[in-house]
């Protein structure tokens, strides 16, 4: 078996990350949407941590840790503006907001 | 034995993130999405990094995803009946993806192959690294995340008027 080097890491990140835009442009459901958000979010983090690790330095790593805040302040915020939009619509179904009037 | 892991583990994390992507439900995707992020934390501990692995199960699995399902059953959605790809759009989006995936793995295949260098004491450094170099950055998060709180406060509020 060939060994493990930065390349797979890289490569899984990559798979990752299409796979998580596929699901931003496949999906209707606004919740949907927003995990596969995560999901490419989650990819860049090991693309950095494999980085991190073939260096031999940590600021890949500090990088993965601010990552990993916003991206929980970006779903406190993320979600609770889909749950005013569904306040007002009754939906979260992305392709049925289609007005900027409320 | 790390060989055999790696394999397990992003092979179980692709896996599990196209469940989160093609779940009809979205509690089942949510749970994918949890069970994604469990692998993703099993590869950082192949990569050394045990602080962020820690931190990813800690505010993933345990803040982000909590809030998911709390919104999710609060909104008290429904089940897609139907399975909503329009041909013409999944087409699109696939092929869009896969292009992406292609050209960034080309660019992969292109790099100079690099040794792994062993890091010391990772979470020990990390702080030290936080408190001196990216002082600035970590205060400047606190302030993001104040921010952010006080934003969702004032979205979710019902009007009272």
């Amino acid at each position: 078996m060939i060994p493990v080097t930065l390349e797979h890491y890289l490569i899984v990140s990559v798979l990752m990350f299409s796979l998580g835009l596929a699901g931003v442009m496949l999906r209707r459901n606004a919740l949907v949407v927003f995990m596969s958000l995560e999901l490419m979010l989650n990819a860049s983090n090991l693309a950095l941590v494999a980085f991190s690790r073939f260096n031999g330095n940590l600021h890949g790593q500090i990088f993965v840790f601010f990552i990993i805040t916003v991206a929980a302040a970006e779903v406190a915020v993320g979600l609770a503006i889909i749950v005013a939009l569904f306040r007002r619509r009754q939906t979260v179904q992305v392709d049925e907001i289609n007005s900027m009037r409320l | 034995m790390q060989d055999q892991l790696f394999w397990f583990f992003s092979i179980a994390m692709l896996l599990s993130g196209v469940l989160v992507v093609l779940g009809r439900n979205p509690v089942t995707s949510a749970l994918f999405l949890v069970l994604s992020l469990f692998f993703m934390a099993g590869l950082f501990v192949l990569l050394e990094a045990y602080f962020l692995a820690i931190i990813q199960i800690l505010v993933y699995a345990g803040a982000v995803i909590v809030l998911f399902l709390f919104v999710i059953m609060l909104l008290d959605l429904k089940t897609e009946n139907v399975r909503q790809f329009k041909r013409f759009g999944a087409g699109g989006a696939l092929l869009v993806a896969g292009a992406l995936a292609w050209k960034l793995a080309s660019v992969v295949m292109a790099m100079p192959a690099a040794d792994a260098k062993p890091v010391v004491g990772t979470t020990e450094a990390m702080g030290k690294l936080l408190f001196t170099q990216y002082l600035l950055p970590f205060e400047v998060t606190s302030v993001l995340l104040l921010i952010a709180m006080v934003g969702v406060v004032s979205l979710s509020r019902k009007e009272t008027k």
